[in-house]
């Protein structure tokens, strides 16, 4: 048995591989969810469904998915230039910190100048967080993995060195800032807790869609996504758009973070550091680098987030399922996506093809996959 | 105030146990072209199971092997996601971390969540009160078994040289005869248990307990400093003896009066700016292996 790479591929194959990766998701993550003395079936339902049967409910599933949109888009945009910053996490910290110092310095804007301030300070912020390792990967070709990794323990310090520090709450004493001046507050949506942070993401979306589909400069990004190589050749400047995607993605992070601290909190708390940054990297993938994918990742996510909520308290099941459910479906996507190219062939081509040489060259062996 | 020297250093040389550990592991899958970003749940996954096994058998030994094995199963993971599947290997790391760590924390919360924190046996320090020879056994073995061991397997074995030779060019290592996937299996497979063992390191010698969030960078960390050394066994662990040196300052930093107004968390920070610089110095024009993240099948 041996896999060869498929000449060419029918158009319900990469749906399928999606849906039989889910199947196995739920398949794996059956087992877990058994142990833990809840019924699989009954659990799946709390996870996708019962958030969307109530209005409550699909507002929460928003509210949720709103962080994931940032973060998602903010991935997508790197990974589509082959530049993998893997760092959204501190950058969507140090834009929420960056949204708080506005907040902290003129606590007395009017709403109208107050947040589009706040949420370009978030920009700033993670645009900063991002400079670094943009900077060290083009001047001296510094892996941006690792340095944007690193980076993320210093901005959960930064945070709470702030919140232990300077920023914290002389009232209570404890680790929280004070609330931000009521300039600072996102309005919300249709009396729900959605906030207008999901227009702007959703905005977002629309831009980075628009760019990279209806562009020039979309075709260079999408060209250097699929062989950096290739688009060199063809006169494009590699390392000028990775450099620019690099930064971009940090400033739409740092937005999320922005929105998050002006739509929800209104106040930095270490809760803001809820992994957000490492989910965008699932959300980007499995949306396959693409806005409307992200936008659709990033709703299906917040929807299991809710769900594993409400499971936790109806079910008992903690609520840390949720995240073993959406990593496990990042896994079997991503394999399933990458299998499906190949077929497997028994032993040998039944057809040799002319460009290998007489068959009785070719030695016999075990070949694997 | 005098200096507390010897403090310093025998703290030194604790901290950079289970880097020394974690980073040897990911070296050996670097080496075959592998970068394994899975090492955070990896060290994580050791941890939690090292943890748990301790808490519910009392047996230290039973303990150190199941981090070993959860740290292999890790590294199987990775590999097949890899080398056998042809993910990508940013986004199949990634996602291990993040199983492996939502994993732990939901077995933790389901079996522990209930009441007061569960403290288990831990190891004893050899030689107590013998300053820079006080440590525990982890750490002998780290720097006097294990990177030996390493380093002389890389350099002088068959199985080494296959090693590097598939990270290299792993089309001539085929046609050699070398198999390109076992080759890669193996070394995850290694390295996860090396990652799973390092974990165990923070439980069972230093804390006793497990806490969310236990590893905290630590394997990345790791991942730079594979870098910083240049795949290198011996620069290895001089980094993470270096990297051992910052944290130690920091914590006595941290009880030092004159530095009492600076916050701690800037100074915990310090170790990790550190690694950044030096990668910004050593990490210039390095030669990565030839066939750093890519998957190999024949054509």
């Amino acid at each position: 048995m041996r896999f060869v790479l498929r000449a060419r591929e029918p158009r319900w194959l990469a749906p399928a591989a999606v849906a039989v990766a889910v199947l196995v998701t739920l398949a794996l993550t059956a087992g877990p969810i058994r142990l833990a003395g809840a019924a699989p079936v009954a659990a799946f339902e709390r996870y996708v469904f019962t958030p969307l049967t109530t209005p409550n409910g699909i507002a929460e599933v928003l509210l949720s998915a709103t962080p994931l949109l940032f973060t998602g888009l903010a991935v997508a945009i790197a990974f589509r230039v082959g530049y993998y910053n893997i760092g959204a996490e501190g950058q969507f910290l140090a834009g929420a910190i960056a949204t708080t110092a506005m907040a902290f310095t003129a606590p007395d804007l009017p709403a109208v100048l107050a947040l589009p301030l706040g949420v370009l300070a978030g920009a700033l912020g993670g645009v900063v967080w991002a400079f670094l390792p943009a900077l060290l990967r083009r001047r001296f070709g510094i892996d941006e993995v690792v340095t944007t990794l690193l980076l993320n323990p210093v901005a959960v310090l930064l945070l709470q060195g702030l919140l232990t520090g300077p920023w914290r709450n002389p009232v209570t004493g404890f680790p929280d800032s004070t609330s931000y001046g009521s300039g600072y507050e996102l309005p919300a949506l249709l009396g729900s807790r959605v906030h207008a942070g999901l227009l702007v993401g959703l905005v977002l979306v629309a831009v980075t869609g628009v760019v990279l589909w209806a562009t020039p400069v979309g075709v260079r990004l999408r060209a250097v996504g699929q062989s950096p190589a290739a688009a060199g050749f063809s006169g494009i400047r590699v390392g000028v758009l990775q450099w620019r995607s690099a930064l971009v993605s940090g400033a739409v992070a740092g937005v999320g973070g922005a929105v998050q601290v002006l739509g929800v909190q209104h106040q930095l708390t270490t809760s803001i550091a809820a992994g957000y940054g490492y989910t965008g990297v699932v959300v980007a993938t499995l949306g396959g680098l693409s806005a409307v994918g992200v936008l659709a990742v990033a709703v299906l996510l917040g929807d299991v987030q809710v769900g594993a909520q409400s499971a936790s308290i109806s079910l008992q099941l903690p609520s840390q399922m949720g995240g073993v459910l959406s990593s496990v479906l990042l896994l079997t996507v991503v394999s399933a996506v990458a299998v499906r190219r190949y077929r497997l062939v028994r032993r040998r081509p039944r057809q040799p093809d002319p460009s290998e040489g007489p068959r009785a060259e070719r030695p016999l062996q075990k070949v694997g996959g | 105030m005098d200096f507390p020297l010897i403090a310093v250093l025998a703290a030194t040389l604790t901290i950079a146990t289970p880097l020394v550990f974690g980073a040897l592991g990911a070296l050996l899958g670097e080496r075959t072209g592998v970068l394994n970003l899975g090492i955070e749940g990896t060290l994580y996954v050791g941890a939690f199971t090292g943890f748990l096994v301790a808490a519910r058998t009392g047996s230290l030994t039973l303990a150190v092997l199941a981090a070993v094995l959860a740290g292999a199963l890790g590294g199987a993971l990775m590999a097949l996601l890899t080398v056998s599947l042809g993910v990508n290997q940013h986004v199949a790391g990634i996602g291990t971390t993040l199983l492996l760590v939502a994993g732990s924390d939901f077995a933790n919360r389901q079996m522990f969540g209930g009441g007061e924190r569960t403290v288990t046996v831990t190891f004893d320090r050899f030689l107590a009160g013998g300053g820079l020879l006080a440590q525990y056994p982890m750490t002998y073995l780290g720097f006097f078994v294990l990177a030996p061991l390493v380093w002389w397997v890389l350099r002088s074995t068959g199985a080494g040289l296959r090693l590097t030779a598939v990270g290299e060019n792993p089309e001539a290592a085929d046609a050699a005869g070398i198999s390109v996937p076992a080759t890669r299996w193996a070394a995850l497979v290694t390295g996860g248990a090396l990652m799973g063992l390092g974990g165990s390191f923070l439980t069972l010698s230093l804390l006793g307990t497990f806490t969310l969030d236990i590893v905290s960078g630590r394997g990345w960390i790791c991942i730079a400093l594979v870098i910083f050394g240049r795949w290198k066994v011996w620069p290895i662990v001089a980094g993470a003896l270096l990297f051992g040196l910052f944290e130690a300052l920091q914590l006595q930093l941290a009880i030092t009066p004159a530095f009492g107004s600076v916050p701690n968390e800037l100074l915990i920070a310090l170790p990790y700016l550190v690694v950044i610089a030096a990668l910004a110095v050593r990490g210039r024009g390095v030669r990565y292996p030839g066939a750093y993240l890519t998957a190999y099948r024949r054509a």
